[in-house]
């Protein structure tokens, strides 16, 4: 058993609004699978059926095999993006409520929130109330609750929103680190730049209908356009494009070089080369910039949503 | 059932912790108690400032054993010194007022002739008083001159009391059907009250755990309607060590206060047999009265009425306070809740209207037996039946429907709880409610 959520045709209504309509996925084991899509696709109806919150009113969920069913509340963690911990209670007593709620024996949560609480250096927070801490800070201790009970399976929605840069690397290095030690993650965020650095599958929901999902890399090879970046030192601009326009479909760009250079992105057809481009190009200059146009997570984000609008 | 125990003792310390809790619970008898004390006190001191009222009699009708002394006033004659050497020792302040009473022959315009005079208004009490001893003397006065024999009016006064039975043996009187009034009133009233705040503080703490998000995290681990019962049954909890700790307190600062309420009273028998004979008979008569009152109390079936006080309490508060924990769930901060909150209230103020309007007058009546079967009235309307005595029947038919009632309820009111804890924005209408009720899983 490769995977370990597969979710098979999950249908999920609420009166006449359809949140899910057929999502299939795939969720490999060890992986940090990005769950994508615009703000109301229908990621957070899916995130709380996998967390047993609600019921999907058809389709199945299989986790590591076995049909979806409240022993596996222990195997799953899970942080919402809208965070929140009780305010007037101390932090300690609240992350050992949590954990016995997730099922953990007292003696067991304690052990593990003294583990958890010298990795995050905050031991002196334990008699504190969340309201007396900083957002961060709270959001620290939402982390800790979220994996304490060192689950399969981890759902984050939104996991660096609240944090500042230096904390979010630190979050950033514990998932990757979560991974390593064999959790498999499920990471649901709008922002490309984390899921480029972080995610090893993605899937793609829009208006409530899976759009696209398989390796990332396999997805970026897909979108591939075959155009690359050039920056050329010339004494004429003008002669140069109408050289590369004879033979290639020139678009214009506007990333930046030095200055002086001429600077275009090139759309190669399906029986051209890079080669064949650049010993067009350095018949006619110094060739100072050439690298292939791979699509970002941002770009592929963009172009499957605005094709299916 | 490990993790509803852990919601119960969540939601039990978090509201037994709470600042309010603990001020409510300790402080509202004390401050009870002494208040009671203080006016107790007041009055006392109030009391132990003897008034000295003096009175000039023209008349020469009256005596002093007309003008017999209280505690609280001494009368001296200064009919001797005339009306206007009186006046200006009383305007001096040696004394507190001045009665003129002026010749006049006729009794009936003498009546409306004398005169008070006093430097502060004077109270009531002592002008009522006034009245009642010249009224007397006058009356006495005229019923010698129409030659009736004042003995013979003396020994035909009856007094009646009528005694009252059921045919269970009971008897009673009309003292004690007034204190099955104000015992049940007492009760139905009070158990509106706990109702209204315990529900609303399961409403607060579901909308607190809305308003601060964590209720996503905790429906991720148990299902919310577990959720919802650890929290009505966490505050039904803490409720009931109230009503215990107040028990303990209300029993030692009672015995305390009886006793020397106790002390008091023997101290007036025996000092009163001395002096102020007439005084002292009233005050011993008083003394019957609150020991006839603690009998009678004593004969209603007092245990009977506590236990399903617990009863009525634990089933009108679980039906209400899962209405209330709907509400919560339904909107997003306090001050939406009002809409859906006039709803609930009005069937706890009909109980105790129609408990007030009805059951006083007319206990076992049609009005009062059908309002103590409906459970949204019952557990007011029953508690203030109970103390004139209900059969088993008719307490069995009530309690048995409000049990289902409240199963019912608690599962209806779980639907509504398990979509609205999780929708945020839009306050919901009764229609939005409607819908969640047959939403799936």
């Amino acid at each position: 058993m490769n995977n370990l959520l597969e979710i098979n045709n999950v249908i999920k209504t609420y009166g006449d609004f359809t949140a899910l309509n057929n999502v299939s996925l795939q969720i490999p084991k060890g992986s940090v699978f990005g769950l994508l899509g615009p703000n109301g696709a229908g990621k957070t109806s899916l995130i709380r059926i996998i967390n047993q919150i609600t019921m999907p009113d058809s389709g199945t969920i299989l986790l590591d095999g076995e049909p979806l069913s409240p022993k596996h509340i222990a195997d799953i963690g899970y942080l919402p993006e809208e965070r929140g911990l009780y305010k007037s209670m101390k932090v300690g007593e609240q992350a050992l409520y949590l954990a016995q709620l997730k099922g953990l024996s007292k003696e067991d949560a304690k052990k593990r929130l003294k583990y958890w609480f010298e990795k995050f250096d905050i031991s002196s927070w334990w008699d504190k109330k969340i309201e007396e801490l900083s957002k961060g800070m709270a959001q620290k201790v939402q982390f800790i609750v979220t994996v304490m009970h060192q689950p399969k399976l981890l759902i984050f929605d939104e996991p660096f929103s609240g944090f500042d840069p230096i904390n979010a690397q630190l979050i950033a290095k514990e998932i990757l680190q979560l991974r390593d030690e064999g959790a498999t993650i499920i990471f649901s965020t709008h922002r490309m730049e984390s899921v480029e650095e972080l995610c090893d599958d993605i899937a793609l929901i829009h208006k409530s209908n899976k759009i696209l999902d398989g390796k990332l890399i396999d997805i970026k090879r897909k979108f591939r356009t075959n155009t690359f970046e050039i920056g050329i030192t010339t004494n004429n601009k003008e002669q140069i494009l109408q050289v590369i326009e004879e033979k290639f479909e020139v678009i214009p760009a506007d990333f930046k070089l030095f200055g002086d250079e001429f600077i275009c992105n090139v759309k190669l057809t399906k029986n051209q080369t890079s080669n064949d481009l650049l010993s067009v190009l350095s018949n006619h200059g110094e060739v100072k910039h050439f690298v292939e146009k791979i699509p970002s997570a941002n770009d592929i984000f963009i172009e499957a949503v605005s094709k299916n609008n | 059932m490990s993790k509803l125990k852990l919601i119960i003792q969540r939601e039990f310390i978090a509201k037994v912790r709470n600042k309010s809790f603990i001020v409510m619970t300790f402080l509202s008898p004390l401050i009870t108690i002494a208040m009671g004390a203080l006016v107790y006190f007041l009055m006392k001191k109030n009391d132990e400032k003897v008034k000295k009222i003096v009175y000039v009699d023209e008349s020469r009708l009256f005596s002093k054993d007309d003008f017999t002394d209280s505690k609280t006033v001494q009368y001296v004659d200064f009919s001797s010194m005339g009306i206007e050497e009186t006046k200006k020792r009383v305007e001096a302040g040696d004394y507190y007022g001045a009665l003129f009473i002026p010749k006049i022959d006729s009794l009936e315009i003498l009546a409306t002739s004398i005169e008070f005079y006093s430097k502060e208004s004077p109270g009531l009490s002592i002008m009522n008083s006034l009245e009642s001893k010249i009224e007397t003397k006058l009356r006495n006065n005229k019923l010698t001159n129409l030659g009736i024999d004042l003995d013979k009016i003396a020994s035909s006064k009856i007094k009646t009391d009528i005694k009252m039975f059921n045919f269970s043996g009971e008897e009673s009187s009309k003292l004690i059907n007034g204190l099955k009034i104000g015992v049940g009133a007492i009760s139905g009233y009070l158990l509106m009250m706990f109702v209204i705040i315990y529900g609303s503080s399961v409403m607060r703490s579901v909308i607190e755990e809305k308003t601060s998000r964590i209720i996503e995290i905790i429906v991720s681990s148990v299902k919310p309607f577990q959720l919802m019962l650890g929290k009505i049954i966490g505050n039904a909890s803490a409720g009931l060590l109230q009503f215990l700790i107040w028990g303990i307190l209300i029993f030692i600062l009672g015995t305390i206060a009886s006793s020397v309420f106790g002390v008091n009273m023997s101290e007036m028998q025996t000092s009163g047999l001395s002096a102020e004979q007439i005084e002292t008979a009233k005050q011993v008569a008083g003394a019957d009265k609150m020991q006839l009152i603690v009998q009678e109390i004593m004969r209603l079936p007092l245990l009977k009425m506590f236990l399903l006080f617990i009863f009525y309490f634990l089933g009108g508060y679980m039906l209400y306070s899962s209405l209330f924990a709907a509400v919560g769930a339904a909107v997003d901060n306090e001050t939406d809740t009002q809409q859906f909150m006039l709803p609930i209230m009005l069937p706890l103020i009909l109980g105790v209207y129609v408990g007030f309007a009805t059951v006083i007058n007319d206990p076992h009546g049609p009005i009062s037996v059908a309002f103590s079967y409906i459970p949204l009235t019952s557990p007011i309307v029953m508690l203030m039946r109970v103390p004139f005595g209900v059969t088993w029947v008719e307490l069995a038919i009530s309690m048995t429907l409000l049990v289902i009632t409240f199963v019912g309820m608690v599962w209806l009111a779980a639907k509504i709880y398990r979509v609205g804890i999780l929708m945020y924005g839009k306050k919901p209408t009764y229609k939005d409610l409607y819908k969640w009720l047959k939403y799936k899983g």
